[in-house]
């Protein structure tokens, strides 16, 4: 029995292990800055949501109000964070009608009061993750209807809202896979496609055969530039505390419920010696 | 009074006890039940199970007070209870987790009856009710899964209620009439919604009560696998045995102790359980235009799940074949007698011809519904002499691990994204899991035994 439960678990591991699995379709996902508990960092990214985010996407299940709790006075609220006249007890609502957006955009910006939930990759990287890389991962692409494209959500139809703070930036996307004819059929050879958009969104594109020991390996690298490293370097730091919030919002109660958390298990341990002793004490006499 | 019984309690007891066995009730069932004094740590899930059944209903009935079974406001409304109920977000969190915990440990209290062999004579009905509890807790499940409304909750009911339409002639209304529409909508939300929070739990609460009577009435058995009713004092009372209370109930609350541990670990520091007890893409309202890239059921139907998907129509080939191999072998050689002999042969040919005319769909769902439905009959498929794993010869042992490992690698081909290579793999798991039991009437009685005891093996504290 001891021996099958050991192989039990053992078998657990082995299966739990290979779990973890890459975001859909985009690159890898950088690891966001852990500010979840800084309240500056949490107002300041509250401040860059209302300003940026909350015109086109709407955080329906979030109430003003509940900016207090990362240390906001109600009159701050709704001197610097509420402009459309609503009360600080309003809901996170827009004025824009899905219906008006899915014809101005093509789709309807989702609702993002739990998105940095919803964005997390099983026993992967977390939804903060996600769009922390994803609000970095912006380029010019002239030959799309918005002026941008993204790397982690290609095609996205959102535009680069924060381009201005990021400054301008190019992308050398080198991508390594087989040659396909203009049918779409795979010929056989290999090359390395190296395409460079340019601060403008233009790009050029150079084909050539690869070497004979990297042929068989597809693989595909992305270098951005940043033409101000000192305006991105900023950009970064904003985007971590928009970030910050956005994984906030997704669960406000999340700090209080480990807080909470380490009380409740402390008294359980406790509870767990007393009946471990009663249990004892009534089990001594059976024999 | 006609018929006047003895009653030994007075006072304010009294008066209860010659209007209401409550004495006798009790003593019948907790402080004179005698259960055998060598249960081991395998013994202490089906109180557990008792426990999480506790907290569904209490936190489920917190939550029914401020959710709303609206396809346009459910989603938000989870968020509403998440954010805005006082203490909402704990009995949500207990509630999603009690969901998981209660498939964990139900899992583990049927692999407890497996090893050491709970389900045979007297206790097949112990057993039956338990399995009818297991189908009992997927539909549950299954319909709970749908309310908060979330993509996966939308399409993964899709999917499943579309399995429906693989059954020949009826199958397309039926899923229709399950559905209440043409796709999953908000008229689907509400029946799923009824059906969760009143029919099934009345009938899962009917389903303990007769398997916990089932139980008292034939006595527990124990990791040795013997009767300790062969064995009884001058007073009637099994030697072996100790009462309930107070013995077992403080061995039960040291086991709550640990579980609750684990429990409220999960609710505090873990709710999402890295995206395996509340599914990431969950997070996101459903939207009926909109397919997930990939569609998996939470962790406690992937193994059913992938022997759904196992079955493709050259695999159906393959069980086409079996069948008609077994029908040969079962003519040629078995114990069957009388019209059996002919009848089963006959029934497995029939089965191996329906599997070349139906859809292979179908027999996906065949598969998945047969390998819960087959556990019904596990008392009469196991023949081995001895009812405990540990009196069983070493190979036998050996199976059982092939059988879990096999489990739970269905399992994990069931949370993943189909591949050749991994539709193979559950194609043999498939195999694996239904020869197991169907083979059982073969294997179970051959090897040597152990002897078994006469009385329990106990070590004292």
């Amino acid at each position: 029995m001891k021996k099958l439960l050991g192989a039990f678990a053992l078998m657990m591991l082995v299966v739990a292990a290979p779990l973890a699995q890459a975001a859909e379709g985009g690159a890898p996902l950088e690891r966001a800055p852990h500010r979840i508990n800084d309240l500056a960092s949490l107002q300041n990214g509250a401040k860059i949501f209302v300003n940026y985010c909350l015109n086109c996407h709407s955080a329906n299940s979030v109430r003003y109000s509940d900016l207090r709790n990362i240390g906001l006075t109600d009159a701050q609220i709704e001197g610097n964070l509420v402009f459309t006249g609503e009360s600080v007890n309003d809901m996170m609502h827009i004025a824009m009608t899905p219906a008006d957006a899915k014809r101005w955009f093509g789709t309807t910006p989702p609702d993002l009061s739990v998105m940095a939930r919803a964005k997390s990759i099983n026993a992967g990287p977390s939804g903060a993750d996600y769009i922390y890389t994803y609000m970095r991962s912006f380029y010019r692409d002239a030959s799309k209807l918005t002026g941008w494209d993204n790397t982690v959500f290609p095609s996205v139809a959102m535009p680069h809202v924060m381009w201005k703070e990021q400054g301008p930036r190019t992308l050398t996307k080198v991508v390594v896979h087989e040659a396909q004819d203009e049918n779409g059929v795979p010929t056989g050879a290999w090359e390395r496609v190296t395409t460079v958009f340019d601060e403008h969104g233009y790009s050029t594109v150079k084909t050539e055969p690869v070497d004979s020991h990297i042929a068989g390996h597809a693989s595909t690298q992305l270098q951005f530039k940043a033409l101000d490293p000192a305006r991105a370097q900023a950009f970064d730091n904003q985007v971590a505390d928009l970030t910050a919030f956005l994984a906030w919002m997704a669960e406000p109660v999340q700090s209080d419920r480990k807080r909470i958390g380490m009380w409740v298990l402390l008294y359980l341990a406790l509870f767990l010696v007393i009946a471990w002793r009663l249990n004892a004490v009534y089990w001594k006499d059976v024999k | 009074m006609a018929g006047e019984k003895k009653i030994e309690t007075t006072g304010l007891l009294g008066w209860i006890d010659t209007r209401f066995p409550l004495t006798s009730t009790w003593k019948a069932h907790v402080s004179e039940y005698y259960a055998p004094k060598n249960f081991n740590f395998w013994y202490i899930f089906g109180s557990l199970a008792m426990l999480v059944l506790v907290i569904q209903i209490v936190t489920g009935i917190f939550l029914v007070m401020h959710y709303k079974p609206d396809a346009a406001k459910a989603f938000e409304s989870v968020e509403y209870i998440m954010r805005e109920v006082p203490g909402g977000w704990i009995i949500r969190y207990m509630h999603s987790t009690g969901a998981s915990m209660f498939f964990v440990v139900v899992y583990l209290h049927m692999l407890r009856g497996l090893f050491y062999g709970s389900y045979r004579k007297p206790r097949e009905l112990v057993w039956i009710f338990g399995v009818a509890i297991f189908l009992c807790l997927m539909a549950e499940a299954f319909m709970g899964y749908l309310l908060p409304w979330g993509q996966m909750s939308y399409w993964g009911a899709q999917v499943i209620v579309n399995l429906f339409a693989a059954i020949p002639l009826i199958g397309p209304d039926l899923s229709i009439w399950i559905r209440g529409d043409y796709v999953v909508s908000d008229a689907t939300l509400n029946r799923f919604f009824a059906f969760h929070v009143i029919a099934v739990p009345l009938i899962l609460i009917g389903l303990v009560v007769a398997h916990i009577v089932a139980l008292h009435e034939v006595g527990s058995n124990n990791p040795d696998g013997i009767e300790i009713k062969a064995n009884k004092d001058a007073n009637g009372i099994p030697l072996d045995g100790v009462p309930f209370h107070p013995y077992y109930t403080v061995h039960d609350i040291f086991g709550v102790a640990m579980f609750l541990i684990v429990f409220f670990a999960i609710v505090f520091f873990a709710p999402e359980m890295g995206g395996y007890f509340l599914e990431y893409n969950n997070f996101l309202p459903a939207d009926p235009l909109k397919t997930p890239p990939h569609i998996a059921p939470v962790w406690y139907f992937t193994p059913f799940y992938s022997m759904l998907r196992a079955i493709t129509d050259q695999f159906a080939w393959v069980l086409a074949g079996l069948s008609v191999l077994g029908a040969i072998a079962l003519f040629l050689r078995s114990n069957l007698k009388g019209v059996w002999r002919l009848a089963v042969p006959v029934v497995l040919i029939v089965l191996a011809v329906l599997l070349r005319l139906l859809d292979a769909k179908f027999w996906g769902v065949v598969a998945m519904g047969g390998a819960v439905v087959l556990l019904f009959f596990l008392p009469w498929l196991d023949t081995s002499p001895v009812k405990s794993i540990r009196y069983r010869p070493g190979w036998h042992k050996v199976l059982y691990g092939i059988f879990i490992v096999n489990f739970l690698i269905l399992g994990y081909l069931g949370t993943q994204p189909p591949s050749p290579v991994f539709n193979l793999m559950s194609q043999i798991g498939t195999l694996i899991y239904l020869g197991f039991f169907l083979l059982m009437p073969f294997w179970s009685h051959r090897g040597t035994f152990k002897p078994v005891p006469d009385r329990v093996t106990y070590k004292s504290h």
